[in-house]
């Protein structure tokens, strides 16, 4: 019997019991669905986890010092003094694979406007922070060079941070705010860039030129941190690996000791994040893959009861001239269509599924055209394999007794 | 010689059940010329159940010689016996065996899917023949339950010949019919003979093997009896029948 006459058999045969073969393949609809939405918003939630912190920065090296070690005790995160102006200069000078690089100066106070406080850290940087961590102003200006030389008493602050302290709707730019006991300028107001997938609120920022703050705050001559960007996603490594270098140079760190600063890339977050996301969709996919296994037991136990309905009708085609192999052939090609049309279905309802979940979720919508490839396999295969014994079981019927049985 | 259909030479058919041999057929011979009506006769226990199906290749003897349009069966794999059945024998069953929800053409297409020689469009060709043979090509697109039990029965026959088998083995075929039914189903088994069909007819009523030109009798495995008879005519014996009592 040729492939086309077998699959009209089978259809056909699959029509005769319509409620039966659709409740059947819903256990495989069910199944192929929950993989396909499960992988595609898992890999939806990768992206979605890239997107966002590659809106932290672009290609975002993140310099720090060591924990300073004083008497045994650790005095916790970056505390050492390590990095100052003269790292700054020598990575400016040297460094090849570094588009910018910007000294980063943490200071933390109440923000004070008329009778509107707010707690706020203020960070002193330099101009070049915006292109680094990608803010852009919404309106005013940026510091410039000319404000760091000055400790100008300058700030560009977020949209939190202004909402919080201009309550009657004034125009922040030109007002000037106390920092402590300091008043600072307002020369400009950042865009809005929402939540990190941290949760942090990243319009809650002050930004001051670094020496301000270092002069004028905390009378200090070191820096908390260096921010840099590498020229492209692909260079951060070798920047990181540049970097180390000429700090391990300025700093006269010999040959085996270790640093005394530490390099983060965003390419390190970016894999941790990844990670985490990556298992969280290899577990759900596998509780839904159970789920394709017991579609699959289903549509096992449905080829049984149809073989034992059917034994009049393969012992009446087995005395037509059906060969054991024609009659295996039949029902295996049953099952498989049955869970190819069950795939089908539940790719669909898989991906809008997943389109829904993503819209839901504000996650960018990614077809996985892997999970779709195997799912069809995986359809084929459970059709196959689960079909099997059934047909295994009608092949070998007796002619004769089939002929018999009522 | 050639003109020997079905030759069985001392023909035996052991069951094994428990732990007893169960003789069903004890050494019988006979032969079937083309062109023959053979009615086989027995009661129930007599073997002619497992006769039928050791001519139709749906068994095999213990022991003795088997020759079906000269080829001996007892050497053939199981394969093989499944081409021998869709190539040289046609099947009538008392209870039809239609497909359900198939339709008349679609049942009798059925054995030429088995068949790889043959065309999709030599195939309708052929089952819609079968179907003019037996008088139903006004049904072919109904379904078996819309048809009545002789019309099944046609269809059914039409099955066991559209693929031109050398015999025709009917198993009780007029069991489940009524008479007028019955000899209607003769009418066109006669004529069928008439245009040089040869056909084993399985029965238990005298008054079906009366309409058969030959009839073997079993009896506890063997032949009790094999003699030529003159055949009534059935097309006579439906005229016969009396109007009222039709319904």
């Amino acid at each position: 019997m040729n492939i086309l006459n077998l699959i009209k058999i089978a259809i056909k045969a699959l029509l005769r019991n319509k409620s039966r073969a659709i409740l059947t393949m819903l256990g495989i609809v069910i199944g192929i669905a929950s993989v396909i939405a499960m992988v595609s918003l898992g890999q939806s939630s990768t992206l979605s986890v890239k997107n966002q912190l590659s809106s932290m920065g672009s290609n975002m090296i993140m310099i720090m010092p060591s924990n300073q070690m004083r008497g045994g005790v650790n005095l916790g995160f970056a505390s050492a003094k390590s990095l100052n102006e003269r790292d700054l200069k020598s990575i400016r000078a040297n460094a090849r694979y570094v588009a910018a690089i910007t000294p980063m100066v943490n200071s933390s106070a109440q923000l004070v406007f008329g009778s509107n406080n707010h707690p706020g850290s203020i960070q002193g940087v330099d101009a070049c922070y915006l292109d680094i961590r990608k803010y852009e102003l919404e309106s005013g200006i940026m510091f410039d060079e000319n404000d760091v030389k000055k400790f100008a008493k300058v700030c560009v602050i977020g949209k939190t941070v202004a909402k919080e302290l201009f309550t009657n709707g004034e125009n922040p730019i030109g007002q000037t705010v106390r920092f402590g006991t300091i008043p600072m300028k307002v020369i400009g107001i950042l865009k809005s860039k929402g939540q990190n997938q941290m949760g942090q609120d990243q319009d809650d920022v002050v930004l001051a030129p670094y020496t301000t703050i270092q002069k004028r705050f905390m009378a200090i001559t070191h820096y908390n941190m260096l921010f840099a960007s590498a020229l492209s996603e692909e260079q951060s490594e070798m920047a990181a690996t540049e970097i180390t270098y000429i700090l391990r140079s300025t700093h006269g760190i010999a040959n085996g000791s270790d640093d005394d600063f530490e390099i983060r890339t965003q390419e390190e977050l970016l894999t941790t994040m990844s990670s985490i996301t990556g298992m969280l969709t290899i577990l759900l996919a596998a509780i839904a893959a159970i789920s394709l296994v017991v579609g699959g037991i289903g549509i096992m136990n449905i080829m049984y009861v149809t073989v034992t309905e059917r034994t009049k009708e393969i012992g009446l085609r087995m005395s037509i001239g059906a060969q054991n192999r024609d009659i295996m052939m039949q029902f295996l090609a049953e099952s498989v269509i049955l869970s190819l049309i069950g795939g089908v279905i539940g790719i669909i309802f898989g991906l809008l599924l997943s389109y829904a979940g993503c819209t839901l979720l504000k996650w960018p919508y990614v077809v996985s055209q892997t999970a779709i490839a195997l799912s069809f396999l995986v359809c084929a295969a459970t059709g196959i394999f689960f079909g099997w014994y059934p047909a295994k079981k009608a092949a070998n019927l007796d002619p004769i007794n089939a002929l018999r049985y009522e | 010689m050639e003109n020997e259909i079905i030759r069985i030479e001392n023909l035996r058919r052991t069951f094994r059940v428990g732990n007893e041999d169960v003789h069903a057929l004890k050494g019988i011979s006979f032969t079937i010329y083309r062109g023959e009506f053979v009615s086989i006769m027995g009661t129930s226990g007599s073997g002619k159940s497992t006769l039928l199906n050791i001519l139709g290749c749906l068994d095999k003897p213990t022991s003795g010689e088997y020759n079906i349009d000269g080829v001996s069966v007892s050497s053939l794999s199981k394969n093989q016996l499944s081409t021998l059945r869709n190539r040289k024998i046609g099947f009538v069953f008392q209870s039809y065996n239609l497909l359900a929800r198939t339709t008349a053409l679609e049942n009798v297409e059925l054995p030429l899917l088995y068949n790889n020689e043959i065309s999709t469009k030599e195939r309708h060709e052929r089952a819609l023949a079968a179907l003019q043979a037996v008088g139903l090509e006004n049904r072919m697109h109904h379904l078996p339950n819309q048809l009545s039990g002789g019309q099944q029965q046609r269809v059914a026959i039409a099955r066991a010949l559209v693929n031109d088998p050398v015999i025709l083995l009917a198993d009780e075929a007029t069991g489940n019919l009524d008479t007028r039914t019955s000899y209607e189903i003769m009418t066109l088994f006669q004529q069928l003979h008439q245009q040089g069909k040869t056909i084993a007819f399985v029965t238990h009523e005298p008054d079906i093997a009366a309409f058969t030109t030959r009839t073997i009798l079993l009896r506890d495995g063997h032949i009790t009896n094999d003699c030529a008879i003159e055949p009534k005519s059935a097309k006579e014996a439906l005229e016969s029948l009396p109007v009222s009592d039709d319904y």
